[in-house]
């Protein structure tokens, strides 16, 4: 038998716990000054189907789809995109994708070839690893449709890949994106150059 | 005893209702390369298809869909049909029964929000095209005004 004082301090609780449930939700609305306001935060990332906003979570096949987060629990980390170290995957071998639809054991032909591109402004050289890409692609995914197999005959442009041509027709959209600015742009420019 | 059961029922009270309302934002947060296809599902009374390409990467490189199976990098850019589909192109080459589930189970693929346009989700081009568009409402807006 619950006293008298304890159900007195139910009451007062659900009270309490009301009003600071409108006390949250306007803070959380309207604070201009919230930490981060434009960022989605962690507890966001890798939403389960049903609450990933494109799913519908009235359809039955939607809750049958697998949560990214169960499947991303050991895989490496990275800062943007799926929050996946994808190539890192493939490198220490956690993750295998097959590379022929019927045979289970064909190997992924692996050209490891790194291209360095000087660029015009003060960022760092673009070294470009074939070696990454071509344990995903094969050749003629790029060329000579995307990419001129030809040193010097590639005029490329941060905005053309920002609008999804060159590097940008993959790296924007499934690789990871161009805020990772480093991971192109990792040959530091000669001391000496003016 | 009756003071020290009547304090965690109000903290649990509290702790319950905070958690209660602390909930996301209802904004789409689906996974970075989620396609969502609609060139023909909803004008045939389906749910727009979302491709997940985080759960087919991981089974399969993307020489084996963009290369052996001729799907080109562009959402919607492929004609897809449940025609094709079913005589073994594209989806169909895998979704078969046999490598992967088959075709019947509809509701897998076509699990989209309804009115959701075709669109790679996250990709940088629709976030641009998107913080373009605002712009240009927010010009349309003060014009008006």
């Amino acid at each position: 038998m619950i006293s008298l004082r304890a159900r007195a301090m139910t009451i007062i609780g659900l009270l309490v716990s009301v009003l600071a449930v409108f006390v949250h939700a306007a803070v959380a609305q309207d604070n201009p000054n919230a930490f981060n306001r434009l960022m989605k935060p962690p507890s966001e990332r890798n939403a389960p189907p049903e609450s990933d906003g494109i799913h519908d979570p009235t359809a039955d096949g939607t809750l049958m789809l697998q949560p990214p987060q169960e499947s991303f629990a050991g895989l490496p980390k990275s800062r943007s995109g799926n929050y996946v170290n994808w190539s890192e995957a493939i490198e220490n071998g956690q993750l295998a994708p097959r590379s022929d639809l019927h045979n289970p054991d064909a190997q992924a032909i692996v050209l490891d070839l790194n291209i360095i591109r000087e660029v015009k402004g003060s960022m760092p050289d673009v070294v470009y690893p074939h070696k990454q890409h071509t344990q995903w692609l094969d050749c003629s995914n790029c060329h000579p449709a995307i990419f001129i197999p030809m040193k010097g005959a590639n005029q490329i442009s941060m905005a053309s890949i920002l609008m999804g041509e060159k590097c940008g027709v993959c790296h924007g959209k499934v690789a990871f994106p161009v805020s990772e600015c480093r991971r192109c742009h990792s040959k530091p420019k000669p001391m000496d150059q003016p | 005893m009756n003071f020290r059961l009547s304090t965690i029922m109000l903290a649990a009270t509290i702790l319950g209702a905070m958690l209660a309302f602390n909930t996301e934002s209802q904004q789409a947060q689906a996974e970075y390369a989620d396609v969502v296809l609609n060139e023909y599902s909803e004008d045939a009374g389906m749910r727009p298809v979302v491709f997940p390409h985080w759960f087919h990467r991981i089974r399969y490189r993307c020489k084996v869909c963009h290369g052996d199976l001729g799907f080109q990098f562009k959402a919607g850019g492929n004609d897809i049909n449940m025609v094709k589909i079913i005589d073994g192109q594209y989806c169909g080459a895998c979704h078969d029964g046999d490598v992967a589930w088959s075709i019947e189970n509809c509701e897998l693929c076509h699990s989209g929000m309804p009115d959701t346009p075709t669109q790679v989700h996250h990709s940088t081009v629709s976030q641009l095209a998107g913080k373009l568009r605002e712009a240009s409402e927010a010009k349309e807006k003060e014009a008006e005004e």
